[in-house]
C-alpha cells in the first residue's frame, strides 16, 4: 500500500517532467546551456590533461623519428607551395574572367579548428560537443568538416564557449547532395537499414534514370543555403529502385570516420 | 543518511554523466554507450528515502539531458520510476547480496531506456532506433547490472574512508547488568 507521501512525490515528479518538457524552446535552450555549463570545469580539466599527455608523448619521441617527420613535412610543404603557385595563377585567371563577365567574387572560407570534448551520452542520437562557441565566431548551422575536408555535420546549438554538432546520419541533419559524376540530386538521410551504423547513410530521391554505380562520389549540392557546394560526403555503396519504380535510393559510405574524429573544422560565416 | 552521503550521491551522478559523455570506449568496442544512472538509482533507492530518490533522479536526468540531444527532462521520470519501484519494495530486497544488486541493476538498466524512449516518441522527436538498438539495449542492461554492485562497493568504501564509523555498543543494557559480589552496605 502506497503512503500519502509516495503519491505526493510521484505527482510532483510527473508534474516536474511535464513542466520541463513543455517549457518554451528559448527558455529550454537557456536552461540546457545553464545545466551543461556545470560541466565546463571538467571539460577544461580533461582538455588540459589531454594536452599534457600529448606533450609528454612528444617529449619521449626519439630524435631520429622527429627528424624523419620534419623531412617529410618539409617535402610536403614544397609540393604544396608548387601547387599553390599554380592555383594562385588559376585564381587570378578566374577573377579576371569573373570581372569580364560581371560575376560576383566568391567569398573565401574562414575555418576554426575545434576539439571534440564530448559525445552524446544517449545511444539514439548522433551529436557531439566541440570546444568552440559564439566567442570564436561559431553560429548555428555552420558546416563542420573533418581534417580531410569531408563533411561531418552542422552546428545545432551554440553557447559562449561550446557548440553542439549534429552529425550526418542524425534525423536532424539532412543534406542536399549530388552525385559528382552524374550530377543527380538527392538528400542524405539516416540509414533505414542500419540507422545505428555510423558509417552508412541513405541517399534519397535520386532520379530513376540516374546511371548509378558503386564508388561514385557524393558531394554537397549547395542548395538549401547551409552547406557550401562540392564538399565531399562519401561514396555510393549500392542502390535500389523504390516507390514502385519512381525513384532510386542509394546507400552511401561516409568519407568522414565519425568514431575516430578528435578535431573538426568549423566553417565560420 | 547524512549530508556527506547526499553530496556523494550528487557528485556520483555528475561524474557518471561526465564519464558517459567523455569516455567513448564502450561505444567503440561494443557499439553501445553504458548508462550508469539507472544502476546508481538502485543504490540510492536502497540506501535513502524517497525525497533523495526524487532529487537524485531530477538532478541526474537534467545533467544527462543537458549533454545529450534529448529534450530536457526526458530522463527524469524514467530514473525516478526505477527508484520509486525499488524503494517501494526495499523491505523485501536483500540489499547486501551482490546477486540481488546485480539483478536490480539489470532490471533498472533495462527499464530506464525503454521508458525514456516512450517519452521521446511522445514529444515529437525521432530517435535513431533500429534492430541494432536491441543489441545496444542488451549491452546497456548487462553493463548496468555489473555497475550496480560496483556502486555499492564504491559508496561503502567512500563512506567508510571519509566518515566516522558508527560507535559500537554492547547488546546488553547497563541497568540490567548483573553485578557480581556483595551488595554495598548502606
Amino acid at each position: 500500500m502506497l503512503r500519502r507521501s509516495h503519491y505526493i512525490t510521484l505527482g510532483v515528479m510527473i508534474l516536474l517532467t511535464l513542466l520541463v518538457l513543455n517549457l518554451p524552446d528559448r527558455v529550454l535552450s537557456h536552461f540546457k546551456v545553464a545545466v551543461s555549463g556545470l560541466f565546463m570545469p571538467l571539460f577544461g580539466l580533461a582538455g588540459s590533461a589531454q594536452d599534457l599527455a600529448q606533450k609528454a608523448g612528444q617529449a619521449v619521441l626519439p630524435r631520429s623519428q622527429l627528424l624523419q617527420q620534419l623531412e617529410h613535412q618539409r617535402r610536403q610543404n614544397q609540393e604544396l607551395q608548387l601547387r599553390l603557385i599554380a592555383l594562385e595563377d588559376a585564381e587570378r585567371e578566374n577573377l579576371r574572367l569573373r570581372k569580364a563577365l560581371n560575376w560576383p567574387k566568391p567569398a573565401g572560407w574562414k575555418l576554426k579548428l575545434a576539439r571534440i570534448i564530448a559525445r552524446d551520452p544517449a545511444n539514439w542520437w548522433r551529436t557531439l560537443s566541440i570546444d568552440a562557441g559564439s566567442r570564436d565566431g561559431v553560429r548555428a548551422d555552420s558546416p563542420v568538416l573533418a581534417g580531410d575536408g569531408s563533411l561531418v555535420g552542422r552546428v545545432s546549438e551554440v553557447t559562449f564557449t561550446q557548440a553542439r554538432v549534429v552529425l550526418l546520419g542524425d534525423p536532424d541533419c539532412r543534406v542536399a547532395v549530388l552525385v559528382q559524376e552524374t550530377r543527380d540530386n538527392g538528400i542524405i538521410a539516416p540509414s533505414s537499414s542500419s540507422p545505428l551504423d555510423h558509417s552508412i547513410v541513405d541517399l534519397l530521391y535520386l532520379s530513376r534514370n540516374s546511371p548509378l554505380r558503386p564508388g561514385l562520389k557524393v558531394v554537397t549540392s549547395g542548395t538549401g543555403g547551409v552547406f557550401p557546394r562540392e564538399i565531399l560526403v562519401g561514396q555510393i555503396v549500392d542502390w535500389r529502385t523504390v516507390g514502385y519504380g519512381l525513384y532510386n535510393e542509394a546507400r552511401v559510405s561516409l568519407a568522414a570516420r565519425m568514431n575516430l574524429l578528435e578535431e573538426v573544422w568549423v566553417k565560420l560565416p | 543518511m547524512n549530508t556527506f552521503h547526499l553530496i556523494l550521491i550528487f557528485l556520483a551522478a555528475f561524474l557518471a554523466v561526465f564519464f558517459q559523455a567523455v569516455v567513448d570506449t564502450p561505444r567503440a568496442f561494443v557499439g553501445a554507450q553504458v548508462d550508469l544512472l539507472p544502476s546508481l538509482m538502485v543504490y540510492v533507492s536502497l540506501s535513502c528515502g524517497l525525497t533523495v530518490v526524487a532529487a537524485a533522479a531530477a538532478a541526474g536526468g537534467l545533467l544527462h539531458d543537458s549533454l545529450s540531444a534529448n529534450s530536457l527532462g526526458t530522463s527524469i521520470l524514467p530514473l525516478f520510476l526505477v527508484g520509486f519501484v525499488i524503494q517501494r519494495y526495499r523491505g523485501l530486497i536483500l540489499r547486501d547480496q551482490t546477486y540481488a544488486q546485480f539483478i536490480l541493476g539489470l532490471a533498472a538498466s533495462a527499464a530506464a531506456p525503454v521508458l525514456a524512449w516512450i517519452i521521446l516518441v511522445n514529444v515529437d522527436t525521432n530517435p535513431l532506433v533500429g534492430w541494432q538498438s536491441a543489441w545496444q539495449w542488451f549491452v546497456m542492461t548487462l553493463l548496468g547490472g555489473v555497475a550496480a554492485p560496483l556502486w555499492f562497493r564504491l559508496f561503502g568504501w567512500a563512506l567508510g574512508a571519509l566518515t566516522y564509523p558508527p560507535l559500537s555498543e554492547t547488546g546488553f543494557r547497563h541497568e540490567r547488568e548483573i553485578k557480581r559480589g556483595r551488595k554495598p552496605i548502606r
